[in-house]
């Protein structure tokens, strides 16, 4: 600092006037020293960390107890500034990472937020499995039609025609339509949104996150560098204005009938909301107690036990 | 400490060695294990399926075995001792995860009950080919601990010898049994708890805001926390720097990966474990491991009958590799003769630091059955006749007969 601004500041033994608290409200919730981020202006991926957020804030959680799991890609940094326990895992395996943290620790709420490539294709398998077992997460996939951290090729779920570094002539392949696939694999709740909705895709997320079972969460997002710029969709602004024109809310849609066609109308809104399906927990404890009776042995605090540890048990007094 | 008197199923039994080595984890502490099928190492996934209920301990099968080993990753940050069982294809596809474990430094156990490769090779048949697989699978530059066991009772043994090595140093630690091995049934002593001694995670006594994720401690290696207790921590598969925060210079790549490499390096001396016979005035000192260590012992019995000076080392440990012990012994030894189900390569290791001081005779087997003894006892008689340039027949893989 120059000395002019120092002086500016005034004589250092001034009593200091009470400042306002500057901090910008979702600071609590973020690694405010890793900014700034990676994503590009103009990213839809923010906006979706920010309603995370929010909805953590709205539905008052225990942030020591809520693990966020990313894979790779731009989505897949979002962990890396979540100020909560984070883990930035390899491509396309965030899923059986976090199905492994929440089976170990069951008082953790565990969320998978990452992109469409790596929760569809390379882990495309992982999704339908975690999601026909009903395990317990949150999964938020944020699709922005394209793999963006390594210049923007083809994705899963980039429509027809879609112009990309590898489809230099358009895309010829069907994509995945991401509610029919969480839906038809098992998952108790699916909505899809847009990075415009905020106010809706918070409210989602947030009830996502309160229901048991296998949740997921779509969001449409714009990747202004490489997926709107070489497709000639306009700025990040009139992306979302072209969101806010194209989209329609359809709560309960059948969700075989959302596909993303190329400049088509996009159907967002919450699709499925099924109440009453077992998890993987529950299933397993239900089986086990019929079978084993008073063997079973989850009852138990086996996760202090197996750990062994005094401290640990320690400090998980003090917490409660 | 001691280990817990719930999983350990004290007394003499009658196991293969792919149960012992389930009875192994579950002594250890293990309360984790994601898996998937594969022969000849899906006994332990049903042992532990069936054993886990009833001590707490939650068994999943997953789709593939790349979710296997990221599922036991989470479930140790989660707070639990975790592992997987798999063979040959299925250690290959969990090498991407493998590299994952190394790189955010989470204690787990690995058992690669081997077979014949490449490929799908011999499903049901012995091989010990993945040894190299197991130095240097994943990409990039780390340490890594791998033991051998050569019988029901070590797979029992080495097994929690896996899972205490795991926590010490917080990385994945594989036990490289094979298809023998594990599917030999024997006699397993299981001791009381209390004679089982079991390393507990290293936690940090440390309070959220001080804690850094990846600061070492003077044996180059971190404390660990678990999630969910307040520490918010951030780990990465990208190089990182000690808040674990990527950090993406060749400077934090430099120290970074040193110290992975160091922390196994640097204590390899506690971490050796081997068996040594004879080793004072041998001529020639035959080195071998698994299964193939069994086999050998009719060889050297033979040859010590004939009044040869012959020594053994039988590796336990088989990363870190020995060298020291090599070349020490290279100096006053003509020969080192190393029979291994494959066509050579722990034999490299040999070869490389006995440095040309004394002969190094590969014994070698392309997989699918153990050693006829013969060919490891013409070895040892090659090798008699010391540091002359190898005949061309010793370099040969010998021909045997088929049982």
């Amino acid at each position: 600092m120059s000395d002019a601004r120092k002086n500016a500041q005034g004589p250092a033994t001034a009593e200091p006037e009470a400042t306002p608290d500057v901090r910008h409200p979702m600071e609590p919730f973020l690694r405010m020293d890793r900014f700034p981020h990676i994503w590009c202006p103009g990213c839809g991926i923010g906006t979706v960390v920010t309603c995370f957020a929010d909805a953590l804030k709205k539905g008052a959680f225990d942030l020591d107890r809520v693990a966020v799991v990313s894979g790779i890609g731009c989505s897949g940094r979002v962990a890396g500034y979540i100020k909560l326990d984070s883990f930035h895992t390899t491509h396309g395996r965030p899923i059986p990472f976090a199905t492994g943290l929440h089976l170990s620790n069951r008082r953790l709420k565990v969320v998978v937020i990452s992109g469409d490539g790596d929760l569809i294709a390379i882990g495309g398998n992982h999704f339908i499995h975690a999601a026909r077992r009903n395990v317990d997460l949150t999964v938020i996939c944020i699709n922005n039609f394209n793999y963006a951290m390594t210049g923007g090729q083809v994705g899963p779920g980039t429509p027809v025609l879609a112009i990309s570094t590898t489809t230099p002539f358009g895309n010829f392949e069907h994509p995945f339509n991401l509610p029919a696939l969480a839906a038809s694999s098992g998952a108790v709740y699916v909505a899809r949104w847009t990075s415009l909705h905020v106010r809706r895709l918070t409210n989602s997320i947030l009830e996502a996150l309160t229901k048991p079972g296998f949740t997921f969460v779509e969001v449409i997002a714009p990747c202004p560098t490489l997926y709107t710029r070489r497709n000639k969709l306009g700025t990040s602004l009139e992306v979302l204005e072209s969101y806010r024109d194209n989209s329609e809310i359809r709560h309960g849609a059948d969700p075989s009938t959302v596909d993303i066609s190329f400049g088509g109308k996009i159907v967002i809104g919450k699709f499925v909301d099924i109440e009453g399906k077992p998890t993987f927990l529950e299933s397993l404890d239900a089986a086990m107690h019929r079978a084993l009776g008073k063997d079973y042995g989850l009852g138990k605090d086996y996760y202090m036990r197996s750990a062994g540890q005094r401290a640990l048990v320690d400090r998980e007094a003090r917490h409660d | 400490m001691k280990a817990s008197p719930e999983g350990v199923l004290t007394g003499a039994h009658y196991l293969d060695g792919d149960h012992a080595c389930a009875e192994g984890a579950l002594a250890a502490g293990c309360r984790f294990f994601a898996g998937y099928p594969i022969t000849p190492s899906t006994e332990i996934a049903e042992r532990i399926a069936r054993r886990f209920p009833k001590v707490g301990g939650v068994f999943i099968q997953m789709e593939d075995e790349m979710a296997s080993m990221a599922a036991i990753l989470g479930a140790a940050w989660g707070g639990v001792k975790a592992m997987t069982c798999t063979s040959g294809p299925g250690f290959s596809l969990m090498m991407e995860n493998i590299g994952l474990g190394i790189m955010m430094e989470v204690p787990c156990v690995v058992a690669n009950v081997q077979r014949g490769g490449p490929s799908t090779g011999l499903p049901t048949m012995v091989g010990q080919q993945d040894m190299m697989q197991a130095r240097w699978g994943s990409h990039g530059d780390y340490g890594i601990i791998a033991l051998s066991p050569n019988s029901p009772q070590e797979c029992f043994d080495r097994t929690i010898q896996a899972f205490n090595l795991s926590e010490q140093y917080r990385l994945p630690v594989f036990v490289m049994m094979d298809e023998c091995v594990g599917h030999m049934t024997e006699k397993v002593v299981i001791p009381e708890p209390d004679a089982i001694e079991v390393v507990p995670r290293r936690l940090s006594p440390l309070p959220p805001g001080e804690y850094l994720p990846y600061a070492a401690n003077g044996d180059k290696v971190p404390d660990m926390v678990t999630a969910g207790e307040g520490y918010r921590i951030h780990t990465t598969g990208l190089t990182h720097d000690e808040r674990g925060y990527p950090d993406m210079t060749a400077e934090a790549q430099d120290k970074l990966v040193r110290r992975l490499r160091a922390k196994i390096d640097d204590n390899a001396e506690k971490i050796y474990d081997h068996e040594c016979k004879r080793l004072d005035d041998a001529d020639v000192v035959v080195v071998s491991y698994g299964i193939t260590s069994r086999v050998a012992r009719a060889a050297i019995d033979a040859a010590l009958d004939d009044g040869l000076r012959v020594g053994e080392i039988r590796l336990i440990t088989v990363w870190p590799f020995p060298a020291e012990l090599i070349r020490d012994l290279a100096a006053n030894t003509k020969a080192f003769v190393v029979p291994e189900i494959n066509l050579g390569q722990m034999v490299l290791e040999v070869e490389r630091a006995a440095a040309g001081a004394a002969r190094t005779i590969p014994v070698t087997h392309a997989g699918g059955w153990v050693h006829d003894p013969q060919t490891i006892y013409d070895a040892i008689r090659e090798g008699l006749r010391g540091n002359a340039a190898p005949r061309k027949s010793a370099r040969k893989p010998r021909k045997e007969k088929q049982p």
